[in-house]
């Protein structure tokens, strides 16, 4: 039992720190643009796919930091060619272009590198297990995934509470018409912000790609989940949407370890109507329902916090 | 009181208007009764069959997006839970042998639409704008998910299927030809626009288009949006489920697939490139995916990105979709200046052609090396062959695309000086834009 709360605990804190890797970007995107931006989770589909190319050519070293460059320089032309475009017809009309442009990402992904998943790979230099608890070894990639994404989660921090790009960021964040007002080159600071969102997606892509499955279809398992950790933890807010990481990274690693169920814990009363359709119901375990969890506690949030759990404002 | 409406509401349709409208109406069910006569094969009927499902989920879909301003990304979720309550209900009819003929239906379909709109709507219509989108996807996928849990009930990845012929029949209708579910579709279809149009013109559909464009000066008036939003989203179930059940007596099964993320994403795309703007733009949408994706995927393998991109490309450059396009040219045809753009268009025309061919062409060659490359070189895509190995295709490619894209930006920029021009001179003619 301790041995599964100790692997879990840590499973649960790397999934939800890859989670707030993305969700960190997505979420100060949503601030200052007003954009939902649909292809975030894309993004970080080609981080990973990307990874695995480059990681193919030069190793995996080069692609850690090539791959998010690439990315986020992508990100930075859809901003400017795409939803500069768009922004004159309204939010809809910009979440629409996002929600197309996820659709053309996972075809064009699926045409270069086909369906079935690729064969990336943890590099050899952390292929060992870093350490052994109760007989399970944990493997030192994983490790290193959360050192690097503590490490961007620092980074990030400190860039928005000590540099004059975080102050002028921060302040959009809240009032982005007064920025504007101020003299800052507001489209230049979208387009940087787009950019750095979608290249923090990438760098989630590249570490998460060797330890989970890298396939065309990762951004539509993902991207949904993004967008509950956005809403449960308010949307434009950063330590909500680091909470809300944590917590769905937590509740769903906890829930796939566990597999007990009604039947399980009621077992000896055997009501009738467990023999009807309800059985389903009856007999499903924690671990069947773990991927409905993060959209259960969405719709829970909603009911009982329709700003989610930190956040201000009402959109 | 009467004073005040009888200054305040418009005038009358004179007799003439009238006509028209209803003539509108009459011919398109004329036409809907005679179309099987002028394409009779069984292909172009399952087409017709689909085309008119669309329309009911596009034009439902409508209710939403373009009348009430709320886009949702799972509405395939009222859709398919009319397609399966359909299904259970032809089991159960069949089994037990109730009186309920097949064309009644498609009604279960539709409660059922209406019942899960009451039940996951009031939440989710709390707010509107990108909380109500993200909303909407987080319930699909709650949604989707479960269906898959519920293996009884939805029958897990297989789906549950019926025999649409196992009912009650009325006059020795049996419902196992095409013909006869085209006909059942065709009367679906006519009763659901006329009842969706009709929906339109009621004080709650105006108080939609109000909530849609200004939801602080419709609490001002004294409505409360949430409330006019969440009638609007039972409605738009109400109308999914019945486009739902349609589609489960077409195929005879409905599986989790009518649920997903895929189905949601086809009506969007249908509502939103037919245009939003105008009550016939998701007829035009529908009309225009369906053949797309049928047609398209005959031509070339990778149908879906050219979807996509015609997606983008529709958002970018024309938020009004088809019909906002042609609808954009009314007042130019009022004031008879619409000479003045079409030379323009005509000019504008060949080099965008040029750069579009230039893509496609670049896209499959690009899609022969990634996807099959060990095959022969000699492929063919929409009807036209090449050889994709040949040097001289890719530099046509990249010279149609690149010259063709330097060309096309300086012949828009024309169209767009004689398209003001233009409209410029409607307007002194006194043509209301």
């Amino acid at each position: 039992m301790l041995e599964l709360i100790v692997i879990s605990t840590l499973n649960g804190i790397l999934f939800g720190m890859l989670l707030f890797l993305m969700a960190s970007g997505l979420t100060v995107i949503f601030s200052m643009l007003g954009v939902l931006n649909f292809a975030h989770a894309s993004f970080y589909m080609l981080g990973a796919f990307f990874g695995f190319q480059i990681s193919r050519w030069f190793g995996f070293w080069p692609a850690l930091i090539i791959a998010p460059l690439l990315a986020g320089g992508l990100g930075a032309l859809v901003e400017r060619f795409g939803l500069r475009q768009v922004h004159k017809n309204g939010h809809v009309a910009e979440l629409l272009f996002t929600f197309g442009l996820a659709f053309a990402i996972e075809e064009i992904v699926q045409i270069i590198w086909g369906k079935s998943p690729v064969d990336f790979r943890v590099p050899p230099l952390l292929d060992f297990p870093a350490f052994t608890i109760f007989s399970t070894n944990y493997p030192a990639f994983k490790m290193f995934m959360l050192l690097v994404s503590v490490i961007i989660f620092i980074g990030l921090l400190l860039v928005l509470k000590r540099t004059r790009i975080g102050l002028i960021v921060q302040a959009a964040l809240t009032h982005p018409h007064m920025v504007g007002h101020l003299g800052h080159n507001v489209g230049r600071i979208f387009m940087l912000v787009f950019g750095v969102g979608t290249a923090l997606a990438a760098v989630a892509g590249v570490i998460a790609g060797p330890a989970l499955v890298t396939q065309s279809n990762m951004a539509g398992l993902l991207g949904p989940i993004l967008f509950v950790v956005v809403v449960v933890g308010g949307l434009g807010s950063l330590p909500g949407a680091f909470i809300a990481s944590l917590l769905i990274g937590l509740i769903q690693t906890f829930a796939v370890s566990m597999d007990g169920s009604l039947a399980g814990a009621f077992g000896p009363l055997s009501p009738d109507y467990a023999a009807t359709w309800l059985s389903d119901i009856w007999n499903v375990t924690i671990a069947q329902i773990a991927p409905i969890m993060p959209y259960l506690l969405l719709v829970l949030i909603l009911i009982f916090r329709p700003m989610g759990l930190l956040g201000t404002r009402d959109t | 009181m009467s004073d005040a409406t009888a200054t305040i509401a418009p005038p009358r349709p004179a007799a003439s208007d009238r006509l028209k409208f209803y003539g509108i109406w009459i011919a398109t069910a004329l036409v809907l009764l005679v179309l099987p006569k002028l394409f009779s094969s069984g292909g172009s009927l399952t087409t017709f069959s689909l085309i008119g499902i669309s329309i009911i989920f596009s034009l439902s879909y409508n209710i939403l997006l373009g009348q009430t301003g709320m886009l949702s990304f799972g509405h395939a979720v009222y859709y398919g839970l009319g397609g399966f309550l359909a299904i259970h209900a032809i089991n159960i009819i069949a089994k037990n042998k109730f009186a309920i003929p097949l064309p009644l239906v498609p009604l279960v379909g539709g409660a059922a639409g209406l019942l899960f709109a009451m039940l996951l709507g009031w939440v989710s219509t709390r707010r509107s704008g990108t909380a109500f989108a993200m909303i909407s996807l987080g319930v699909a996928e709650l949604v989707a998910s479960s269906a898959l849990i519920l293996r009884t009930f939805f029958g897990g990845e297989a789906g549950v299927s019926a025999n649409r012929t196992k009912v009650l029949r009325l006059f020795d209708w049996s419902f196992g030809p095409q013909i006869q579910i085209y006909y059942l579709v065709a009367a679906w279809t006519l009763i659901a626009v006329i009842a969706m149009y009709a929906l339109t013109r009621t004080p709650l559909g105006r108080m939609c288009n109000a909530v849609r464009d200004n939801p602080e000066r419709v609490q001002f008036v004294g409505y409360d949006p949430h409330i006019i939003r969440y009638i609007a989203f039972c409605f738009s179930g109400l109308f999914a489920g019945i486009a739902g059940a349609l589609a489960a007596i077409n195929f005879e099964i409905a599986n989790s697939a009518y649920l997903g993320a895929v189905q949601s994403g086809t009506v969007l795309f249908a509502t939103y490139i037919g245009g939003v703007g105008f009550f016939i733009g998701p007829i035009v949408g529908a009309i225009f995916v369906t053949l797309l994706s049928l047609g398209l995927s005959d031509l070339t393998q990778v149908w879906q990105l050219y979807f996509g991109l015609i997606f983008i490309a529709v958002v970018m450059f024309a938020p009004g979709g088809i019909t906002g396009l042609l609808m954009m040219h009314r007042p130019l045809l009022k004031g008879g200046t619409l000479s003045r753009v079409l030379p323009s268009y005509l000019l504008a025309f060949i080099p965008t052609l040029a750069m579009v061919t230039g893509l496609m062409l670049a896209i499959e060659t690009i899609v022969h090396y990634t996807v099959n490359p060990n095959e022969d070189s000699h492929i063919k895509a929409f009807g036209v062959p090449f050889d994709a190995a040949n040097p001289a295709i890719w530099a046509v490619a990249g010279v149609l695309l690149i010259g063709g894209f330097i060309i096309a930006r300086k012949t828009w920029a024309r169209v767009a000086a004689s398209w003001d021009d233009a409209l410029t001179a409607a307007r002194e003619k006194g043509v209301a834009a």
